[in-house]
């Protein structure tokens, strides 16, 4: 059966760690950095379980910032 | 055959790519604090005049409040306002060229406060222009007093204890007052707070620029926000709060579709 993998990136300069996204996810794919912060000091999200993304944009759809890039792929088994 | 675990990198490749920032909006840093609801509508107009192939003949008209330097962000033609006077400009540049599509992008002051008069008398004139409103009940640019549309019990710097009916006044919603009028063709209330949202705010916004063009009179899509700095919450929560509290003073869904 074919499966669907998916994967973000996010554009960390323009992020501003609202965590909307985060909130958003469905496969809860998504944080913010614990530690590091981009050059204005938000802490940006990143993709911290990879493996779970299933390319649904939500994380995209409800980002102000427009930093989300969504990529989508079928995968067979 | 591809294998099952394949690597992240070899996902994010140009011919996967399912969603990015529309080309219209710039890469300039946005002035909104993080998670305000002005990005995401920003990012719909900019994707529906995109999809409409209308960049070059978009005309919008900022406000004056935190979607002020919306010029900035999106790459169309704009015209600044003074406060409140944007309908008026939209009436001037859509009467003066008809064939380009002009949209006025105004906060709940500018549309519910100083320029009540020209955006109800535009809208009764039947201008054929689109009004996107935000309304998220507060005024966030100058500090977070009460707006005319601000909730009984709210509170906001100017209404530290709540809003009181006695003092302050019933929340105005505006738009209710314009799916009255016969000038208005479609009058819409959304929020962009989920991602389904999201989607119903942005094709309400591709309908409201198409009745533009195609002359049917007013469209007004009112966008429910929220402003959580003025709010003082977190994103996530102010959202929630906005689907708790919001919806029930406006409640979602088409006024009037003609």
């Amino acid at each position: 059966m074919a499966k669907i993998r998916g994967a973000v990136t996010v554009n960390t300069e323009r992020c501003k760690g609202c965590n909307l996204c985060v909130v958003a996810c469905p496969a809860k794919v998504l944080s913010l950095q614990p530690k590091e912060v981009n050059n204005r000091g938000y802490h940006f999200a990143y993709m911290s379980a990879p493996d779970k993304c299933i390319g649904c944009s939500s994380c995209a759809l409800v980002c102000p910032d427009a930093c989300i890039e969504v990529y989508r792929v079928k995968v067979d088994e | 055959m591809e294998d099952k675990h394949m690597d992240v990198q070899d996902i994010i490749k140009p011919e996967n790519r399912v969603y990015k920032k529309p080309a219209l909006l710039n890469d300039t840093h946005m002035h909104y604090c993080p998670g305000c609801s002005h990005g995401v509508v920003h990012k719909l107009v900019a994707e529906v005049i995109e999809e409409m192939g209308a960049a070059e003949i978009a005309i919008g008209i900022a406000p004056v409040g935190c979607a002020v330097f919306a010029y900035n962000y999106i790459d169309v033609d704009w015209i600044e306002a003074p406060h409140g006077r944007a309908p008026a400009l939209a009436t001037a540049a859509k009467r003066l060229q008809p064939d380009k599509l002009v949209f006025t992008y105004q906060g709940d002051g500018d549309m519910a406060a100083i320029g009540t008069a020209e955006s109800l008398h535009a809208a009764n004139r039947g201008e054929n222009i689109a009004m996107i409103f935000i309304n998220n009940a507060i005024y966030g640019m100058t500090g977070g007093q009460m707006a005319p549309t601000t909730l009984l019990g709210m509170k906001t710097s100017t209404t530290p204890y709540g809003r009181r009916a006695d003092l302050n006044g019933y929340p105005l919603a505006i738009t209710g007052l314009m799916a009255q009028l016969d000038g208005t063709c479609y009058v819409t209330r959304q929020s962009v707070e989920t991602p389904a949202a999201v989607r119903k705010a942005k094709a309400a916004i591709r309908k409201a620029f198409e009745n533009s063009m195609h002359g049917k009179g007013t469209s007004v899509v009112e966008i429910v926000s929220t402003c959580n700095s003025g709010w003082k919450m977190t994103p996530a929560d102010a959202n929630k709060w906005m689907e708790e509290n919001m919806f029930k003073k406006y409640p979602i869904g088409d006024l009037k579709n003609e």
